[in-house]
């Protein structure tokens, strides 16, 4: 059955409009409804809600949802919802049908202060309580008198508000708490040895087991989104190897995708190739890191440096070939910044010559010891109809039995040409992901045993306008970044600067199941479970 | 084998020849304080040295190598960094607990070392209940870091407060009936008839399998007891940051850290004399030639040269191993560790009962 003519059906007030994908306009009236039929109607079954970009288009303001299907060969719709009030903005949450909309609609609600009815806590996400104004807004005011910076502690940061809507259809402002009024509560950050970055976790504790997990985000939060609007694509590419650091090569892919999708840029070959071993070697090096982190966060530190022994080969291709060993600045719209290092098939052979047998060492060292399996096995549970429903992608989802990996689903560059194995855990636990992790390493090493004799002679980027411009529009593109997949919206209105880029990063879902994986378990396993989830905090905090 | 107690006795007899009783116990006092205290200081650098250096061999680095020759002078400059920090106060603190806790903690540990007996009649503190006295001050410890954690108005020192004080009651059973296998098979506490008793043949031989087996009890439960990894859960530095000692600095910081490492040496220390012979050197029944070439290593080398084996054993556990859970590390302790040491405490007084024992 055709999804357009399905939907049509259920919702007749829909307006659709063609794209890359089917974008359909829905009154904001109609769409609680709608979205009920979109994830439970069989023929339609979106049972994944993979982005949520909040929208100003100055007349009014809204949010764009990207839906896919995994049991229809992973088809995206994209649902438009605008409000035109701009004082008391309200759109119908959808966090009770998708539970990953729950801190995605707070992002929303924190940037453009659209307020979603019936969302059980309608906190900011990022910024602090007492900030004025919503900062995505198109006439938002950057006056720095209006928002000094704070010398004294956040208020009322205990406090929650719901926006319920009664049978008639009036919506209540219902005040309440995060943390009920005995509870022992410990800060874990934001400074903190593991997690991770500036990240700060809120639990009560009943003895030493977790009874409740907050999270709070926004430390290191630098308004990426907010920056792109006012430079040129070219400049907007460095944002994204500051990210995930761990994934500078796929983000950055991914956005040179959406921009070259946009403006039809053909990629030559060569530079096809390129991107894919350097994403592979990316996510060797990011998964290298996991383990490591991984093991001293259980207080393995050994097994850390063996971890980074490895990480440090691949660190020296990137340093050879980008000049950089961190934010690599390498992928350009069109193809690549610089051609290949003369060292880099050698090196690079050098290393998938050497991870099998060092694989094996991490396995003795940490992997099979008894205390490990005993910390990592059991503890953070995450059902496949969770992962689905909180859009966990990337090794944590996998490590649920979800299959979702971006390559095989889509595939880009040059993923269409070598094989390799999705690898999946039935386990769903922090041992299955972290199994996912140490599995991947080897097909990583795979694909580039594949592509590392093959690699066509040719030019390394396409020729590209000195002045990127894009024609009005909106496109989204996705890829697999080491932690799952990373999406990027990008809305033009056809002059040089991007009228709006919207980045959706899987580390941004992944906090959102620290709650309901952390509950009933101990403070200690909270770590373990973060690292096993292994979210890095600057792709949280865009 | 060469007898300290010679230079002991001509130094006592030298004070009495010149000055009233009293007078002489009382330098002699102040001489071994003095002693006691260099000795605590100078081995607290050298197994900072020796844990830094074998963890990073252990890591593939280095370690400590630009502050003297092989980074030989790094922990002076450590400790001297150390005394002259400032010692912060806090709001909310319980002041005087505050500073007493690192006192009691390196208070109890200095009093274990000077039970430890070093070689034939160097030995400090010597009577009828010796190990059991050893076994009742290291109690005193606990109480320290318990302090510690109340007393700093913190959430997280509480909690590894808590843990400690739940881990180290825990681990004191089995250690206490791991040596008390070993009493059985002495027949004695007393330190220096422990050490006499191993003349022909150290108790681990002397006791076979129910030794052994009370040996492995006893090392385990000793890593547990000084908190050391896997079983550094009061500290757990993922966890909790840095355990019941998060809130201090200086020097009443420095104490723990030292009395951490002195723990570890006291352990190996108290191993290397029930187990393997304290400063006895290796010695088979019926090689008299052999004997006698082992009698010519003084005692104070055989007793150092085990501990630091010992010692080399928990850093390698330490640096090797993940940490465990709270309720990971209390079922292992209940539901195995204790059964395990009863029951050979059982098996021990069978085979002393018996005569089954060389």
């Amino acid at each position: 059955m055709n999804v357009k003519e399905t939907i049509s059906r259920i919702c007749p007030s829909v307006s659709f409009e063609e794209g890359e994908c089917l974008l359909v306009v829905v009154p904001e009236t109609d769409w609680y409804p709608l979205a009920k039929q979109l994830k439970e109607n069989p023929d339609l079954d979106f049972d994944v809600l993979s982005a949520v970009v909040g929208m100003d288009w100055k007349d009014s303001l809204g949010v764009v949802y990207y839906l896919t299907s995994t049991s229809h060969n992973w088809e995206m719709i994209s649902v438009k919802v605008a409000v035109t009030d701009r004082e008391n903005p309200m759109i119908h949450s959808v966090s009770d049908l998708w539970k990953v909309a729950n801190f995605q609609e707070r992002e929303v609600f924190d940037f453009y202060g659209i307020k979603f009815i019936n969302h059980p806590d309608m906190r900011r996400m990022f910024l602090r309580n007492d900030w004025k104004g919503f900062p995505l807004r198109k006439d938002y005011d950057a006056n720095p008198a209006l928002n000094p910076i704070p010398v004294d502690d956040e208020k009322h940061e205990d406090e929650t508000v719901k926006y319920v809507e009664d049978a008639d259809g009036n919506v209540k402002e219902v005040r309440g708490k995060v943390f009920e009024e005995n509870d022992y509560v410990v800060n874990i950050g934001p400074q903190h040895p593991s997690t991770h970055g500036v990240m700060r976790f809120r639990a009560s504790l009943d003895g030493e087991v977790i009874k409740k997990v907050d999270v709070v985000s926004g430390y290191i939060h630098r308004g990426i989104e907010k920056l792109c609007e006012s430079l040129g694509y070219p400049q907007i590419l460095h944002f994204t190897d500051r990210m995930d650091y761990m994934s500078a090569h796929q983000n950055r892919h991914c956005l040179c995708m959406c921009i070259e999708k946009a403006m039809g840029i053909v990629v030559p070959e060569r530079a096809q190739v390129i991107r894919t071993m350097m994403d592979e070697l990316m996510r060797i090096s990011s998964h290298l890191l996991s383990f490591g982190c991984t093991a001293m966060d259980l207080g393995a530190t050994t097994a850390f440096f063996y971890g980074f022994r490895e990480r440090e080969m691949v660190l020296d291709i990137f340093e050879k070939t980008c000049g950089a060993r961190m934010s690599m600045n390498y992928n350009v719209i069109g193809g690549v910044m610089a051609d290949l290092h003369p060292d880099f098939v050698k090196d690079v052979k050098a290393l998938i010559e050497i991870m099998p047998e060092r694989l094996k060492e991490y396995h003795t060292v940490f992997t099979g010891n008894i205390i490990a399996q005993n910390r990592l096995k059991g503890v953070g549970m995450l059902s496949k109809e969770d992962a689905i429903n909180y859009d966990i992608t990337g090794p944590s989802g996998r490590g649920s039995n979800w299959s979702n990996d971006c390559r095989k689903k889509h595939p880009y560059a040059a993923y269409d040409r070598v094989e390799f194995d999705e690898v999946l855990e039935t386990g769903c636990d922090s041992f299955a992901r972290y199994m996912v992790r140490m599995r991947e390493i080897e097909q990583s090493c795979r694909i580039l045993a594949q592509l590392v004799d093959n690699i066509p002679e040719g030019d390394i980027r396409a020729q590209v306008p000195k002045v990127v411009k894009l024609p009005a529009g909106h496109w989204y593109a996705q890829v697999e970044a080491s932690r799952g997949t990373f999406g990027v919206y990008i809305e033009s209105d056809g002059s040089k600067n991007p009228y709006r880029v919207h980045f959706q990063s899987p580390c941004f879902n992944l906090i959102g199941v620290m709650d309901l994986t952390c509950t009933g378990h101990m403070i200690a396993d909270l770590i373990t479970i973060g690292a096993a989830l292994d979210f890095v905090i600057p792709d949280i905090d865009r | 084998m060469f007898d300290f107690s010679i230079i002991t006795n001509w130094f006592n007899n030298l004070l009495i020849g010149c000055m009233p009783e009293w007078a002489a116990v009382l330098i002699e006092c102040v001489v071994i304080g003095v002693l006691v205290l260099l000795t605590y200081t100078v081995l607290a650098l050298f197994y900072i040295l020796y844990e830094r250096k074998l963890c990073a061999w252990f890591q593939c680095r280095l370690g400590p190598m630009r502050v003297g020759p092989w980074g030989l002078l790094q922990v002076f400059a450590d400790m001297f960094k150390i005394l002259i920090k400032e010692l912060i106060s806090l709001k909310g603190t319980d002041k005087f607990l505050f500073k007493l806790a690192p006192y009691i903690i390196i208070t109890s540990s200095v009093v274990m070392l000077a039970c430890l007996p070093w070689g034939r009649g160097l030995q400090i503190i010597d009577y009828n209940i010796g190990i059991f006295f050893v076994l009742a001050v290291s109690s005193v410890g606990v109480l320290g870091i318990l302090l510690a954690g109340w007393s700093s108005n913190n959430k997280y020192t509480l909690i590894g407060a808590m843990r400690s004080g739940a881990q180290m009651i825990s681990y004191e059973l089995s250690l206490g009936l791991a040596l008390m296998s070993i009493i059985v098979l002495a027949g004695t506490m007393n330190i220096n008839d422990l050490v006499w008793a191993q003349d022909k043949c150290w108790f681990i031989f002397q006791g076979h399998i129910p030794a052994i087996i009370a040996f492995i009890i006893y090392v385990i439960a000793a890593t547990a007891e000084t908190n050391r990894g896997p079983f550094d859960l009061p500290e757990a530095e993922h966890e909790l940051t840095a355990g019941y000692h998060t809130e201090y600095s200086g020097i009443h910081f420095g104490f723990f850290y030292l009395a951490e490492y002195l723990n570890l040496f006291i352990v190996s220390g108290i191993a290397s004399l029930m187990f393997l012979g304290g400063w006895m050197p290796l010695h088979i029944p019926g090689w008299d030639g052999f004997n006698a070439v082992m009698n010519w290593i003084p005692g104070i080398v055989w007793f150092l040269a085990k501990a630091f084996f010992i010692s080399y054993v928990i850093i390698w556990f330490k640096w090797t191993f993940p940490r465990v859970r709270i309720d990971q590390l209390l079922a292992f302790e209940w539901k195995y560790m204790m059964p395990f040491a009863l029951a050979n405490l059982v098996l021990m007084a069978v085979c002393v009962a018996f005569g089954l024992t060389f």
